[in-house]
């Protein structure tokens, strides 16, 4: 096996032949563009999120602060939790499904480009339409979970919940639609000898992933459909009086919200399950351990459920079951950390920027770990249950698991998709700045949350004696914006004057590599045949890979034309949802209406007439 | 020259790695989707039975024998829904038509009886916030109703194809998809009258 030297590299040059302009970027199916999208706008709510979480962390700074209310607080931690979920951590992962995937497998697009771009406009409108709640002064103030009965009209009479329930009602169709999507494209386009065994791994989580949204996000769909009945139409299902029982919010939620923390992390261990071959310059150590654990992960993902509810009451049969699931379910998890970890043993590892995130998730990642099956002990958790030592836990889980894993596969990416460098110099300073901001922020939290302070809640007592540790988090938070923005510099940065980079800037072993930086709209000229496992490292069949993938076709391959349905559905979709808050039963149904002429002019329309008429 | 280079890149467009078509296995998984939909939906009914704290409670408002004949009337489209695509299959535009025609019809009467049944309910003292039972009957059987809805002006559009020569045998696909969600409308609906209404 011999590994590719770094390719001499010129600046990448716009290819020929394709569109630009505002129109050409709404009217996309191009997935490379709606990944790029996706992304952005993913980084937008980072931002926003970012911002929400500096004002808790302003108003904790010291005891009985009053820098905000505690009803704005209560907006402020719910909308930082819903955004942190459903606008950022899910989106960016769907970016990299959208970008990276097709290239993987050797294919030209995603199975439906246009259901494609409809998945994005939902998600950049739900999006917006939730956020508009901060306009009108009612943003959501319930938590992220949203439990009964304080949803109920009785109990939060305003408009708060009003958005939520239905803003994620729209996100909700995004991610399903992107769902049957993906799983299509896996099984259906893989180009010629892409077995499955074959697939790279992050191909493979997406895939696992892809699975977990179809089936986890209808449950939640429902839910949030029984309450906006409640709340728009006076149904009952969660309203006591009427015999509707609270808890059966809570498992609906947690059947959907378990498989969705899988949802979240399997994209990240699929970046570094990629990462760290690629900078041991070794093949993944036991690749199919890696991939059975990721898909045990998804299957037993759907029984641990209940850990969320052991105060609820459930009894004692019911929490035994859950605290042995979600006991099982660390297992195939700490398997792939030791294989992350046996990948790298004597390997050449480079410490880039990419490899140094994929290094601090499996550190980071398994600090959250271990916590979580601290709190796995049904009698552990009724201590720590909502206190800051679960917000500590799935902090780690989420940031350091989750965000590490994206920023790692963002500088891994970045030379595909820009044809150019992300600093490494400045990569060092946001890798750094990072992993000790947020250390400083969640670390404590352990401290802070055993000594007794409560979630959610505004303010403390000096008594408590979590001053120090909730100072420390502040200074840490603020630390982790400066990263950021160290980040988003570096993107804007580069993507300008970065240093060139060539089609295998790092040596890597998948099929992404093979074709120019940044790929043509078609990506392959002709579909490449794969042979193995890691192509591009195994000389011969790297050789006769880009004598297809790097020669200039003599005609391009054909490509669906841009399409303006998806965001009129997407428009539509919205409207619809959006009009229920109006209560007037009739209204969402101008919005149907509405929806059902994009649908008809979708079905209608070729995508291929572009080309008839240029024949 | 034209028609043979766009019927190459036809053919090129249709390559997919397990020979089937990628509509078909789109539509599977969304099948599979929509079984958790429902699935849910049916839960939450389940959960609820008998828990009302006032009525009417089902064994007041459910007529057996009458949603016996609507579920026999949508079991019949779907044996209807089997012939039209074997007529469009075929090229037979005239079998085609008059079994498309009949899944249109006896979907159409399974949703007038259910337009009746709910009305009965209504004026029986049943409404969406009357209990547990009118909120998860009428939010679930809406769900399959709006379900059978979207198929009924689905398949009128295939008809208005067909009629106008527009549904030849290379398109049956068509016909076969809306099959799949026809009859899977269908199966939820066998789900839900064995377990909303015989066993009560």
């Amino acid at each position: 096996m011999s590994v590719a030297t770094e390719s001499t590299a010129t600046a990448p040059a716009a290819h020929h032949g394709e569109p630009t302009g505002l129109w050409s970027w709404i009217t996309t199916v191009d997935h490379k563009r709606i990944g790029i999208m996706y992304f952005m706008t993913s980084i937008v709510f980072l931002l926003i999120g970012g911002l929400e979480a500096l004002l808790i962390r302003i108003q904790l700074f010291k005891p009985e602060n009053d820098f905000i209310s505690a009803e704005l607080y209560n907006q402020l931690f719910t909308m930082h939790g819903t955004t942190m979920i459903f606008l950022v951590a899910m989106p960016m992962a769907v970016a990299y499904f959208n970008y990276i995937v097709p290239l993987q497998i050797g294919a030209r697009d995603v199975a439906f480009p246009r259901l494609n771009a409809l998945s994005y406009w939902i998600y950049l409108f739900g999006g917006i339409y939730l956020n508009v709640s901060w306009f009108v002064g009612a943003a959501p103030n319930t938590s992220w979970v949203g439990y009964a009965n304080l949803t109920s009209t009785q109990f939060s009479p305003g408009l708060n919940v009003d958005f939520w329930v239905l803003g994620l009602s729209i996100l909700g169709v995004s991610s399903i639609m992107g769902g049957v999507n993906f799983v299509t494209t896996i099984i259906n386009l893989r180009a010629p000898g892409m077995k499955l065994m074959r697939m790279p791994l992050f191909t493979w989580m997406t895939f696992v992933t892809s699975f977990l949204l179809i089936t986890a996000l209808p449950v939640i769909a429902v839910a949030l459909i029984m309450l906006a009945f409640d709340r728009f139409f006076a149904a009952n299902f969660f309203n006591v009086a009427a015999g509707g029982d609270p808890v059966l919010w809570q498992h609906l939620f947690w059947i959907f919200g378990h498989p969705e923390v899988y949802i979240l992390v399997l994209p990240a261990f699929g970046v570094i399950s990629d990462v760290i071959p690629a900078f041991s310059r070794k093949p993944l150590f036991g690749y199919p351990v890696v991939v059975y654990a990721g898909v045990l992960i998804g299957f037993i993902g759907w029984g641990v459920w209940s850990h969320h509810m052991f105060t609820s009451g459930l009894g004692p049969i019911a929490d035994s079951f859950f605290v042995a699931t979600t006991m099982i379910i660390a297992i195939p998890t700490g398997v792939k950390i030791f294989n992350w970890m046996a990948t790298m043993w004597g390997g050449a590892i480079r410490f880039t920027t990419a490899m140094n995130f994929a290094i601090g998730l499996v550190a980071l990642f398994t600090v959250g770990g271990l916590s979580g099956v601290m709190h796995a002990s049904a009698p552990v958790d009724l201590q720590q249950h909502d206190s800051y030592f679960v917000v500590a836990h799935f902090h780690y889980v989420i940031v350091g698991g989750i965000l590490l894993g994206m920023f790692s596969g963002l500088y891994y990416w970045f030379p595909k998709v820009t044809g150019r460098f992300l600093s490494e110099k400045l990569g060092a300073w946001h890798f750094w700045t990072t992993l000790i901001g947020f250390n400083l922020t969640f670390f404590p939290m352990h401290f802070s949350g055993m000594f007794g302070q409560p979630r959610r809640t505004w303010t403390y007592q000096s008594e408590l004696g979590i001053e120090l540790f909730n100072q420390l988090s502040t200074i840490g938070g603020f630390i982790l914006g400066v990263s950021t923005l160290i980040m988003l510099w570096n993107v804007l940065k580069s993507a300008r004057s970065g240093a060139p980079a060539g089609s295998n800037p790092w040596g890597a072993p998948s099929l992404e590599w093979s074709i120019p930086s940044p790929p043509h709209h078609y990506n392959f000229p002709a579909l490449p045949e794969v042979r193995s496992r890691e192509p591009m490292w195994h000389d011969d069949e790297r050789a006769a890979i880009e004598a297809v993938t790097l020669a200039e076709p003599e005609t391009e391959p054909e490509m669906p034309g841009p399409s303006f349905w998806p965001i009129v559905v997407a428009s539509g979709v919205t409207a619809t949802w959006a009009l229920v808050m109006t209560g007037v039963w009739w209204a969402p149904l101008l919005g149907l209406v509405y929806t059902g002429f994009g649908v008809y002019m979708w079905a209608f329309e070729d995508p291929f007439k572009h080309l008839k008429s240029s024949h | 020259m034209a028609d043979a280079s766009a019927a190459v890149a036809h053919d090129d467009h249709h390559y997919t790695a397990t020979g089937l078509n990628s509509w078909k296995v789109g539509f599977w998984t969304f099948i599979g989707s929509e079984c958790l939909f429902f699935g849910t939906l049916i839960s939450t009914y389940m959960v609820y039975k008998g828990e009302s704290l006032v009525g009417p409670f089902s064994g007041d408002v459910f007529d057996i024998p009458l949603t016996t004949i609507s579920t026999f009337v949508l079991l019949m489209s779907s044996l209807a829904m089997v012939l039209a695509l074997d007529g469009v299959q075929r090229g037979n535009k005239k079998l085609a038509l008059t079994w498309l025609a009949a899944v249109i019809v006896l979907g159409a009467t399974f949703l007038g009886f259910q337009v009746y049944e709910f009305n009965h309910f209504y004026h029986e003292g049943l409404s969406l916030s009357t209990n547990l039972l009118g909120s998860s009957f009428y939010v679930l059987t809406g769900f399959h109703g709006a379900h059978v809805t979207i198929g009924v002006i689905w398949l009128t559009t295939l008809f208005i194809m067909s009629a106008m020569n527009k549904l030849p045998p290379e398109k049956a696909l068509n016909v076969e998809i809306a099959g799949l969600y026809w009859h899977f409308v269908d199966i939820v609906w066998i789900v839900i009258f064995v377990l909303v209404y015989l066993i009560q």
